[in-house]
């Protein structure tokens, strides 16, 4: 089975023709034979028999119960926390931390059945376009090693690709669901902000940070993301409303959609071969019977800028508690500021450190009014203008990113990182649903479409990415296969 | 330069110079769990961190969830200080290391508090003080530190216990209205007995359940415009807090004679010296670097839900002062000390309602009652006489059947235990002797077997006469009616 999607897998364990235990061995295997990749910071081993067993249980019972994701093995982002599990957020000053609670999101894929097998690779503290963050080294992108998978779920992105995983779990602040998913060729789903629980999530940034999956099928995706949606009393900004059922969306097509194109996402600055790729798209869209307008964002050049001080901003109180005193990585200096200190000096990398001064500053007394109060100004306009803009149309497409897997060690300047999420970091600052779905390879690289809806149309984004998916060849086009273990040789 | 004025006393300076004190309390809810976990608040008497989770430890990854409870004694508290309940209000997050603050930031509030622009008035001297009450409002608690060593920078060791870490914590921030230490004093003393009488706090200052801060500056009398302030910390009782100030004011008096510079800076009271030393200067203040907790939503108080905490609000102290006096008669004196304690305004409330006099209810509150209940530690109502027992005691010491005395003695033998104070009366024989010719043939006994008394009292000395009736209660055990010997003997002796 290469490749296999939660549909296929789901059938065979209903026919008997294999186990969980069995599936989940399989994608162990097949993470392993990764390993040039680096996708895999570490197998779950222990919690995966007991998955396996839950699962077969639920299968034998009631095999008609049992959800799509019964006895299904996944893989997810080592910024999830897991009981039992060491969960590092790709950072040395959480090496060997071990959460003593199962987060909300994780905890209702386990409930459904679904076998985790491994924690994957991110950037740090999930800041970071490429993966190269990480404090456990970088990740290569299946379709050429020598490239970055993107980031900060790069590791999510690239199992999925690869095929090792049916589907992956990928947290998304600024883009670190779509950009990885649109480098690595496979669908990425982030939820509207407050669907999905928070709880258990490492935080990054706090009104920024959703869960999501990572796919090859848009309807993965949707049952994945089905099982983790909904309220929970442990999140106060997970919202209490009910949760659309997308099952019903999917397959409706998109007859009589309106759909926009966001003129300024169209703008210079996107790879010739993805504005090919996705203007073709916009053609077979409209061939699905959607109209397509152009419509228009104009603050959207303030959002980098808005962006990368909210974030900062909140990443900087938010990773204060990485303080060596209670978990975690500890340096012993014999005063209390100098083990605070070295601590976070040694524990912290380049990127990670890089944020928590910027919002520190912005966050400083004399400079809170040029800084944070204002970029919470001009978020609240970049969200009326999404407002405005889905008066006029049910939902937005659009590239992912303007360019395609980059090599490895290329963007080492952090601002042409950070220009890599230009054209997904404001759907977070807007709360919206976004997917990316693969629409094309651009010199022989996948490029992402992405459709992006207004807040809790969830189900709308996905029904709008399947049609697409259903009319196109992209998503089943697997990456080349390695010569080796160690990818193709540049 | 007037040498002799750096040795100037507190009366000398205060003549001068006007203090300005403003009060920070903090105030411990008494809610059944912390401000943003499960766990109980209640976390005295815990093995260390053992009253913990994921949340109030401040783990990666967990989020907090607001206790409305918490809330809803913040809006009781704010009500019972004249507070305005703006519509909308927030959470934000404060900013500093330390290693009794789990998340490296306390949730807290800063521009939007739940209320501001109250007020608190009371009487000091006969002079009216109405201190206003810029804000209350709502944030969580630290855990705690041991050193070894005196404190954290030159400890050798330090242990954290984070039981106390999230429980809820309220901050009433007074206007710089107080002009002595005196008033501070009163003040706290009064806003103290409204938070314990609403049940919002327990009003603990040895156990910290509810703390002040002060900060205070002089200036000359006359002068509108402020001086340098000092923060002052560390003080665990009300008289702390009176010395801390008026040790603060001779400090600051002194400098200012000898045109010294007040540094601003925080300072905290050394009990053991009867000093404050200082502790940081304002080089050192914290950049809190103050933002709204993006973990939770604003807070909508409706006023409907205001108005609902205000319908429910119990007689503050000062209602209850004045009622007691219009309606019993009772001192203004005799009110407040009924009233300090919300126990003993409702047990004098009860005895009255039992039919005893209201005067003498109070005096029996005031006097033994007070002293048992602070010698053994429990209140009356938790004694096992109780405020019905106290009552039967009382009716018998009013109808005559026994004595003052020997209520006395019965009130302290059956305090703790318990019992039934007539039973005990009938069954030892304890009634009062009122029988006529009893108390002459007790009398006459007395007036034999003390010559000498009866010659001094004879001779003019009016003491003696009290030795007489001494003799007399002696002899029976304190069960005579000591104002009938006392007129019997009177009578006897003027023949």
């Amino acid at each position: 089975m290469s490749r296999p999607t939660v549909a296929d897998l789901g059938a065979s364990l209903r026919r008997g023709e294999t186990s969980p235990a069995e599936l989940a061995a399989a994608s162990r295997s097949a993470l392993e034979s990764l390993a040039g990749l680096h996708p895999v910071l570490r197998y779950t081993d222990e919690l995966t028999e007991r998955q396996a067993a839950r699962a077969a249980r639920s299968l034998a019972e009631s095999p008609e119960k049992a959800g799509p994701l019964c006895g299904i093995p996944f893989a997810y982002k080592d910024v999830l926390c897991v009981e039992g599990v060491e969960t590092t957020a790709g950072s040395r000053i959480l090496q060997g931390y071990i959460p003593p609670y199962t987060g909300t999101a994780l905890g209702r894929l386990l409930d459904a059945g679904a076998v985790p097998v491994a924690v994957t690779n991110c950037d740090e503290f999930a800041m970071g376009s490429s993966n190269e963050n990480s404090a456990f080294g970088p990740v290569g992108n299946p379709w050429d090693p020598s490239r970055v998978p993107g980031g900060s779920s790069g590791g999510s992105a690239a199992v999925v690709a690869a095929g090792a995983v049916p589907f992956s779990l990928g947290t998304d602040t600024g883009g670190s669901i779509r950009q990885p998913a649109s480098f690595c060729g496979v669908a990425g789903f982030k939820p509207t902000y407050g669907r999905v629980s928070r709880y258990g999530l490492i935080a990054f940034a706090s009104s920024l940070d959703q869960i999501g999956p990572f796919a090859r099928q848009v309807e993965d995706a949707a049952h994945v993301f089905t099982a983790m949606a909904g309220h929970d009393p442990r999140d106060s900004t997970s919202s209490p409303t009910e949760v659309e059922p997308v099952d019903e969306q999917l397959g409706r097509g998109i007859e009589g959609m309106r759909l926009g194109i966001p003129r300024e996402y169209m703008a210079e600055g996107l790879e010739p071969g993805v504005r090919t790729a996705v203007e073709s798209a916009f053609a077979l869209l409209e061939k699905l019977g959607a109209t397509l307008e152009e419509v228009s964002l104009p603050s959207t050049p303030a959002a980098l800028s808005t962006y990368y001080i909210i974030a900062p901003a909140e990443c900087s109180a938010n990773l204060a508690r990485m303080d060596g005193v209670r978990f975690g990585f500890h340096v012993d200096r014999p005063s209390l500021t100098d083990s605070y200190l070295e601590t976070r000096g040694q524990g912290f990398g380049p990127e990670v450190k890089r944020r928590i001064m910027l919002g520190t500053y912005a966050l400083s007394s004399g400079y809170y009014d040029a800084y944070y109060r204002k970029a919470q100004k001009v978020r609240t306009l970049i969200a009326e203008e999404f407002d405005r803009a889905f008066e006029k149309v049910d939902a937005l497409v659009c590239p992912t990113s303007p360019i395609v897997a980059f090599p490895k060690g290329e963007r080492s300047d952090p601002l042409s990182m950070y220009l890599c999420d230009v054209l997904t970091l404001p759907v977070n600052l807007a709360g919206l649903p976004g997917i990316s779905v693969p629409c094309g390879l651009s010199e022989g690289l996948p490029v992402g479409l992405q459709v992006i809806g207004p807040r809790f149309q969830d189900a709308r984004v996905l029904r709008v990415a399947h049609a697409y998916q259903a009319a196109t060849p992209w998503h089943e086009a697997p990456p080349p296969p390695p010569p080796g273990a160690a990818g193709r040789p540049s | 330069m007037i040498t002799a004025s750096a040795v100037s006393t507190l009366e000398q300076i205060l003549s001068r110079y006007e203090p300005v004190i403003g009060l920070e309390v903090h105030g411990q809810l008494l809610t059944r769990s912390k401000m943003f976990c499960g766990c109980s608040a209640d976390y005295i008497g815990s093995p260390p961190n053992s009253n913990t989770c994921p949340v109030c430890l401040g783990l990666p990854g967990v989020l907090p969830v607001m206790n409305r409870v918490a809330v809803e004694y913040t809006v009781r508290t704010a009500l019972a200080l004249n507070c305005e309940i703006p519509e909308h209000s927030k959470f934000d997050r404060k900013n500093y290391f330390y290693p009794d603050l789990p998340k490296g930031y306390q949730i807290s509030q800063w521009d939007m508090p739940l209320s501001r622009n109250g007020h608190l008035s009371f009487t000091v001297d006969g002079e009216e003080v109405r201190c206003g009450i810029t804000r209350v409002h709502l944030e969580e608690d630290t855990g705690t530190l041991q050193h070894a060593g005196d404190i954290l920078q030159q400890a050798r060791s330090s242990v954290v216990d984070l039981n106390r870490a999230g429980v809820p914590l309220m901050e009433i921030v007074g206007e710089p209205d107080l002009r002595s230490a005196e008033q501070a004093r009163e003040y706290l003393v009064r806003l103290r007995q409204i938070l314990v009488y609403i049940g919002v706090n327990d009003g603990n200052l040895e156990q910290g359940s509810f703390r002040c801060d002060a900060n205070i500056s002089l200036r000359r009398r006359g002068e509108t415009e402020l001086g340098v302030k000092v923060e002052v910390k560390n003080m665990n009782s009300f008289r702390a807090v009176q010395r801390a100030l008026d040790f603060e004011i001779v400090r600051q008096g002194r400098l200012l004679d000898q045109g010294q510079p007040i540094a601003q800076e925080t300072r905290g009271w050394v009990e053991a010296k009867g000093a404050t030393i200082s502790q940081r200067s304002k080089e050192y203040a914290h950049d809190y670097r103050y933002f709204p907790e993006p973990d939770l939503p604003p807070l909508q108080i409706g006023v409907d839900f205001v108005e609902r905490v205000r319908a429910g609000l119990p007689e503050l102290p000062q209602q209850l002062m004045e009622r007691l006096q219009r309606d019993h008669g009772l001192s203004a004196y005799d009110a407040a000390i009924i009233c300090a304690e919300r126990e003993d305004a409702r047990a004098f409330e009860e005895l009255v309602a039992a039919g005893v006099p209201a005067k003498t209810a109070a005096n029996w509150l005031m006097g033994e009652v007070a002293r048992l209940s602070r010698e053994s530690r429990t209140p009356l109502q938790r004694s096992g006489l109780g405020v019905a027992g106290l009552a039967a005691l009382v009716k018998l010491v009013e109808g005559g059947s026994i004595s003052g005395s020997t209520a006395k003695e019965l009130l302290e033998e059956l305090y703790l235990p318990g019992g039934d104070p007539a039973a005990v009366v009938r069954d030892r024989g304890l009634a009062q002797v009122s029988d006529q010719a009893e108390l002459e043939r007790l009398v006459d006994a007395v007036i034999a077997e003390n010559p000498a008394a009866v010659a001094d009292f004879r001779g003019g000395k009016e003491q003696a006469l009290q030795r007489l009736v001494g003799g007399g209660m002696k002899a029976t055990r304190g069960r005579a009616d000591a104002r009938a010997v006392t007129g019997l003997l009177r009578d006897r002796l003027a023949r």
